[in-house]
């Protein structure tokens, strides 16, 4: 370093230029992030188009663009494509996620590929997009695969699809061939329920309205592809639903603070604000948002915050704190469209884990109503779905889930179906009605018998705890089981006794005339409560499959 | 107001601003982008980077952070932070030490950690350091192999870990592109990129069987720039080899290559004192710096704003052989 550098007026100098630097950083922090998900087939130049839309952009690096150029051309497909497996094969073969921002915006785009057999790579790519872009051939119009990407689109519930009708330069930029495949596309996004279409012409390989408006298209008065990414709402800033806080984890680092640590899923939270504890029921309210920068007055979705509450409240993992005015379901049974993403068919009374929030439960697939042809977007009666199927199934769960409808929240709304064997993401869905099981329906499946743990103090605790989350009615005790507790568990009652003896967790039905102890295969908590319900001791209405759930 | 008009307060201020109601009506007058209404970008990847770590503490009987002392692993140590704040860190950190780290990267580890309290482990694969390996004898993909991969497999092995965080990004490398956040990994440590779990919404699979783990990555959607626009933000200390100042290297053609290592050695004009600074800490044989006055971290973002190449440009190992990080990847690489 030079000495006259630390003279007053280089010293001055810099502090001028730091602050020029941090006005700049501050503009830069200022931009939100849109995530898109791009669709389409190689032939349509979608990669084409993603690798124009960085260039053009300026927000491609030029060791990436040295590496695609051969003979003084820029191979733009080749500035996205990345794995070895699909440099071999030509295609695009799974969800690359690319990165880039301009002085409005910062973008994720999902690329997934168009093939056939990757159905559940789109879904992937789409079920966090606030944008789909879906690519269609001026030359050719919409195909099956047009209408499978809008299909898609729309049961993951992108509120916004942009269609780039692309190669308008091998159609001489004809107004006509645009306005007839504009017209067919709105036609497609009616049909689809699509809330918000937007139509652009583009030429991917030479340039036209993808980032600049292109005076070849005089007649098409909109905004580039690049102008309307950087325009449309995010999918967040649609959703106005009352407050649902999944709790991830309880934090617990000394005897004055429980927080609930989760993400916000929907709505709005302040302190002061009135919530009930689910599945417990319990109001309370909000007493602190605990957030390391400090405590805050307000959190909003997405943020990842940590509640704690005025009243010591019963709360864990795959609880929910929600608003007191605007609570979710509460359900065991609800239809979902589901996307099978595993080369085992889902087929009728198929059990899975089902992840949903921070909740995993066991789940089985009591129907399948339709399988979802989404190149003809119609439905028909199917009894399995494969691989890339989209179908209607009916699903009941050992636990009640808090939810949502889909439409009306993509995160209390969705869930992932696991194998059991092979701990596969075997599905994915969307919830798309609810049996409103009502607070009466919920009583009537709670637990009843005798549950005798043995000196298993804190499995008994947190048994206690659940049975009463979910409604039941508990009778914890240390007396002997006697024809007066079978008289209590007849009742409707839990009786769950302790004792000091170090043995298996024993179950007494009571619905029958002899009541007899059952030992129960199961240690864990999810277990034992399984396994009641498989001995009947949670009521199943058989009925409930035929009724109530609109089929 | 045109002073402030760029400026984005603290998301605590805004939200006291509003909720106290005594904004002034000069808020109007604000970009779109200050309103209220709206979080940065860099507040919705830290919202979601805190979910994933929660996840995976809430989810894994044992999960251990790999801690690198770079950039990456600095702002993830940050998030994990936050993400169980007023709890402590409910796991411990791996630093997977191959022996040619910068002596500066080793002392910032020691320092930082004891500072936050947190459970350090560090493990080097002995026998082959022992063996001497280094990237001059074994080329520097089997210097890796040894040193890094085999290290770390043996390393989460060794503890029995069943989740691993890791600090990689998708915008570093091609084949980080199509990385899922939870990604599974066999009994053999190795990545499946063909079969991978697919990845809806915010819900992660976090099952696996006996032997089988998964890798983590917390930050998978931030590019380079979101993460040092948050070392800034949150003042986050880094090692000071990626700030500028004048240092020996060995130069040849446009490389620098640090001269930490006694097997580094120039020819007679070759080592020079230079400005320059590191983008990325490797180890130091294959870490090549670059050309730089930016001494502070704003500098550092607005050269990054003007630069035009890739951050892993300057990693001689990345380069070895097309396609080498998917390879790498594959036999259990971060």
């Amino acid at each position: 370093m030079a000495q006259g550098d630390n003279t007053p007026t280089a010293v001055l100098e810099q502090d001028e230029a730091d602050l020029r630097i941090e006005e700049r950083l501050a503009a830069e922090r200022a931009k939100d992030l849109l995530r898109f998900s791009t669709a389409g087939s190689v032939d349509d130049g979608k990669s084409t188009l993603i690798g124009r839309l960085l260039y053009d952009s300026r927000n491609v690096y030029d060791d990436h663009v040295r590496a695609v150029t051969h003979n003084a051309e820029i191979d733009f497909a080749q500035l996205t494509d990345g794995l070895r497996a699909e440099r071999e094969q030509g295609i695009t073969i799974d969800v690359a996620y690319r990165f880039f921002s301009t002085a409005k915006r910062k973008f994720i785009i999902a690329d997934t590929p168009g093939h056939e057999q990757y159905t559940r790579n789109m879904a992937t790519g789409a079920s966090t997009a606030d944008v789909a872009i879906v690519l269609v051939d001026a030359r050719k119009g919409i195909l099956d695969q047009t209408r499978r990407h809008a299909c898609i689109a729309s049961l993951l519930g992108i509120p916004t699809v942009i269609a780039a009708i692309n190669k308008m330069d091998l159609v001489g930029f004809s107004k006509e061939i645009f306005d007839q495949h504009s017209r067919a596309l709105v036609e497609l996004a009616k049909h689809l329920e699509i809330p918000d279409l937007h139509v652009v012409p583009v030429s991917a390989l030479a340039g036209d309205n993808v980032v600049r408006r292109s005076e070849r298209t005089p007649w098409y008065g909109g905004k580039s592809l690049l102008e309307l990414l950087e325009t449309v709402p995010l999918a967040i800033e649609r959703s106005n639903a009352g407050l649902r806080f999944p709790v991830q984890r309880v934090l617990r680092p000394h005897q004055d603070f429980r927080g609930f640590a989760g993400q916000v899923n929907a709505g709005i939270v302040r302190p002061g604000d009135e919530v009930v504890a689910l599945p417990s029921g319990f109001r309370t309210r909000v007493r602190t948002i605990a957030t390391w920068d400090g405590e805050l007055d307000e959190a909003r979705v997405p943020q990842s915050v940590v509640l704690t509450l005025e009243d010591e409240t019963d709360l864990s993992r795959g609880d929910m704190i929600a608003a007191a005015d605007a609570p979710p379901h509460k359900t065991r049974h609800f239809d979902a469209t589901v996307v099978w993403m595993q080369n085992k068919p889902l087929r009728p009374g198929a059990s899975y884990f089902l992840k949903h929030t921070s909740h995993t439960v066991r789940a089985r697939v009591v129907g399948i109503r339709s399988r979802i042809d989404v190149e003809h977007l119609a439905q028909n009666s199917t009894n399995e779905l494969g691989l890339n199927d989209i179908g209607e199934v009916t699903i009941e769960t050992s636990r009640p889930l808090l939810a949502d409808r889909y439409r009306e929240n993509r995160t209390t709304g969705s869930f992932i179906l696991i194998d059991q064997e092979d701990n596969t993401t075997a599905g994915a869905g969307m919830i798309r009605s609810i049996a409103d099981a009502g607070e009466g329906t919920g009583e009537q499946q709670a637990i009843h018998g005798i549950l005798d743990v043995g000196n298993r103090a804190a499995l008994a605790a947190e048994l206690e705890r659940r049975l009463l989350a979910e409604g039941a009615l508990v009778l914890r005790t240390r007396a002997a089981v006697s024809n007066a507790l079978v008289t209590i568990a007849r009742l409707g009652a839990v009786v769950l006794v302790e004792s000091d003896d170090n043995q298996p967790v024993m179950f007494t039905a009571v619905h029958g005339a002899d009541p007899a102890p059952h030992e129960l295969a199961a240690e864990q908590l999810d277990e034992i409560l399984d396994e009641l319900e498989r001995l009947g001791a949670i009521p199943n209405n058989g009925d409930e499959n035929d009724n109530g759930l609109g089929i | 107001m045109t002073a402030i008009a760029g400026e984005q307060p603290h998301l605590a201020d805004i939200n006291r601003q509003s909720h106290n109601g005594e904004a002034t009506p000069a808020i109007v007058s604000q970009p779109a982008q200050s309103s209220p209404e709206r979080l940065n970008h860099i507040q919705l990847l830290e919202a979601e980077s805190i979910h994933i770590i929660r996840e995976v503490a809430a989810e894994f009987q044992n999960p251990v952070m790999l801690y690198s002392i770079g950039k990456d692993s600095s702002v993830m140590l940050r998030l994990a932070q936050k993400a169980f704040y007023p709890a402590p860190i409910p796991f411990p950190l791996l630093h997977v030490d191959t022996g040619f780290k910068f002596r500066e990267m080793i002392e910032f580890r020691d320092q930082y950690t004891a500072e936050l309290g947190v459970k350090l482990l560090v493990w080097r694969n002995e026998d082959a350091i022992a063996n001497g390996a280094n990237p001059v004898q074994l080329g520097t993909q089997r210097c890796c192999g040894f040193l890094k991969t085999q290290a770390l497999l043996d390393g989460l092995r060794a503890y029995g870990f069943d989740a691993a965080f890791g600090g990689a990004r998708r915008d570093e490398e091609k084949s980080r592109a199509k990385e899922r956040i939870f990604s599974f990994r066999d009994s053999a440590g190795q990545w499946d990129p063909k079969n991978q779990r697919p990845e809806l919404w915010n819900l992660f699979n976090g099952r696996i069987g006996q032997g089988e783990s998964i890798r983590v990555f917390p930050l998978s959607n931030w590019t380079e720039l979101d993460i040092w626009h948050y070392i800034h933000l949150e003042k986050i200390p880094i090692v000071p080899l990626y700030l500028a100042k004048e240092r020996q290297m060995l130069v040849r053609g446009d490389s620098l290559i640090p001269l930490e290592q006694p097997f580094v050695k120039g020819l007679p004009g070759e080592e020079q004192w230079v400005k320059c600074r590191l983008r990325s800490l490797g180890c130091s044989p294959c870490t090549g710096a670059i050309r730089s006055d930016a001494d502070t971290v704003p500098k550092i973002i607005a050269e990054l704003v003007e630069m035009r190449n890739s951050e892993r440009a300057n990693r001689i190992i990345d380069h070895d052989q097309d396609g080498s990080m998917e390879l790498k990847k594959r036999e259990g690489y971060f």
